[in-house]
């Protein structure tokens, strides 16, 4: 297969903090549920990993609808972290997620620092979970989340707990609704986390000129999609350049190209969001992308995309 | 594995002011009334796929009929003949396919289009009834609501029918719904919460198919959630999806505060 000196298959395998990953493509975490709709478009199995839902302890009911807008090249979207609760997500979602050959990184939510630690200290005794995820970004609910994210000293704290409990690699995701991401990035690092995410959403507000009201009932939103792609691209570029710990880039990664920007950036490996919604196949389109492009330019391995300055 | 479909237009015509009427030539689609397909603007500054219900759907024709709303739909209305579009679907549960007895097909703007498929459907094993609002005397697919129904109309500026809403033509003549019938509702939230009240104050059983905004239409992003009664087995809250659980939900299962 490999007598054709331009056909290779380039290795885009990666390990983040001591967990091998097939590729460094996977959902951003609300984008996917826990993949068992999207398995109907596409087989898990090629994903780097699965990134579910965020979820907190109890179920939570989110926001009043309108949850969504859709904004020039982007979207709001103000869902408040609806999710089933710890109990049904084991039972139910990890379950399916069983059989499938990737790994599965939670999202973990909570009110207070105790809901916190409760769900970490529960699924680390989960078999099934790879890595957590630490929500402390959503800007869409009002007691928790991105409470804990923007102020370093909280989060370094609310990491170093974390830790202390959990038996998996712990990934903090960051909000760039801070004057300086780098300083959280570092807290976050200083607290003992394993990696950091980046971007979530960019806190926004769309008016509906018609109704002369709020497009979202919650008033304000998050803004994904590839209008905050740049945004997304220099914050993953300063953080990466601040801390020796991966960081997974996210924020409007559309296709391959997209992708490779990130992983030129610094990140370890890249979670793609609402391109989902505009293609489910999207996923499978950036890993695909980012083997054309090893391929273009005679890359074998992964970490052979970096910057040349 | 699903996937999404191109799709080549074979007609797009207005067929009322803001309203237009297009088929789509596919093949082996199988899709219910009350299901509805996503379609995709291809325009890069516009995510998020429209949901649209499904108005006909044949071998090889699907026919949707939608309103001009806002710029994505705006898009579809420009498209001609021959021109291909992406679609993904059909998707979402659609109205319960047995027949009852008498079925009352209660109907308010672009909500018509899916109840007209349900009543092409259901004209061949029982009886119909459609009560038809409109904002004026552009009465558009009433035509075809005639051919297979027994049709009352009300205007919202009284220039044809019953001077008011559906529920002003029912309370004229409330032996258009006799005991046993079943109704069948799509149109705007304040004509839904009416017949979901009479209803269930009249002990029928009702079906109401819900609009909500949504971004993935798989079930996935929660955006486009309705309340429900009971808890939710899926949600494990008060909450069902739109795109999933429904469009059409059991008028007792959903509360439309």
């Amino acid at each position: 297969m490999n007598n054709s000196k331009d056909k290779y298959s380039p290795d885009l395998s990666v390990t983040i903090a001591g967990v091998p990953f097939k590729n460094p493509v996977m959902p951003a975490s609300g984008c996917f549920g826990s993949g068992q709709e999207y398995s109907e478009y596409i087989d898990l199995n090629r994903l780097g990993a699965v990134v579910t839902k965020g979820v907190s302890v109890t179920p939570w009911e989110g926001n009043p609808v309108p949850r969504t807008a859709e904004t020039c090249g982007g979207m709001l979207n103000a869902i408040g972290l609806q999710n089933p609760g710890l109990d049904l997500f084991i039972e139910r979602d990890l379950s399916f997620l069983q059989g499938f050959d990737t790994n599965v990184i939670v999202n973990v939510c909570g009110h207070t620092e105790a809901e916190y630690l409760e769900a970490v200290e529960r699924l680390s005794d989960e078999d099934r979970v790879d890595m957590l995820e630490i929500n402390v970004s959503c800007p869409n609910v009002t007691k928790g989340a991105i409470a804990f994210g923007k102020d370093p000293a909280v989060l370094e704290d609310l990491t170093s707990k974390i830790k202390k409990l959990s038996k998996k690699p712990v990934i903090i995701k960051l909000t760039p609704n801070v004057s300086d991401i780098t300083e959280t990035a570092r807290a976050a690092e200083q607290g003992g986390a394993d990696a950091v995410s980046l971007i979530n959403t960019l806190m926004g507000m769309k008016i509906d000129i018609d109704r002369r009201t709020f497009a979202l009932a919650n008033k304000t939103g998050g803004l994904s999609g590839p209008a905050i792609h740049p945004v997304a691209v220099r914050m993953v570029y300063e953080v990466s350049h601040s801390v020796s710990i991966p960081v997974i880039g996210m924020g409007g990664v559309m296709n391959g190209a997209d992708a490779v920007e990130m992983l030129l950036a610094g990140a370890s490996a890249v979670a793609v969001g609402c391109a989902s919604f505009n293609d489910p196949e999207a996923l499978i389109f950036v890993i695909e992308g980012i083997e054309d492009y090893m391929i273009r330019k005679g890359m074998k391995n992964l970490s052979d995309i970096t910057l040349l300055q | 594995m699903k996937e999404k479909m191109i799709a080549k237009v074979t007609e797009n015509k207005e067929i009322s002011p803001g309203i237009y009427d297009m088929r789509l030539e596919t093949r082996g689609l199988n899709a219910s009334p009350g299901q509805f397909f996503m379609l995709y603007t291809g325009d890069g500054s516009r995510l998020l796929p429209r949901p649209i219900s499904v108005c006909d759907c044949t071998d090889d024709i699907l026919r949707l009929v939608y309103r001009v709303a806002g710029s994505g739909t705006s898009l579809f209305s420009r498209l001609k003949k021959d021109e291909t579009l992406e679609i993904m679907g059909p998707l979402g549960n659609g109205y319960p396919p047995e027949p009852p007895e008498n079925a009352v097909l209660i109907g308010g703007g672009i909500g018509l289009p899916p109840l007209l498929y349900l009543g092409k459907k259901l004209s061949a094993c029982c009886s119909v009834t459609s009560i038809l609002g409109y904002r004026n005397s552009d009465l558009f697919l009433k035509d075809e609501f005639d051919r297979i129904s027994k049709v009352s109309v009300s205007t919202d500026d009284g220039s044809l029918g019953v001077h008011g809403t559906v529920m002003d033509v029912i309370k004229n003549d409330p032996s258009l719904i006799p005991q046993g019938s079943v109704l069948y509702a799509c149109g705007p939230l304040p004509m839904l919460r009416a017949v979901r009240e009479y209803a269930l104050s009249e002990g029928l059983k009702c079906y109401l198919s819900l609009e909500e905004r949504m971004a993935c239409g798989l079930g996935v992003c929660l955006s486009c959630v309705c309340k429900t009664s009971s808890t939710d087995p899926h949600s494990n809250v008060d909450n069902a999806r739109v795109c999933v659980d429904g469009p059409v939900f059991a008028a007792d299962k959903v509360e439309l505060n």
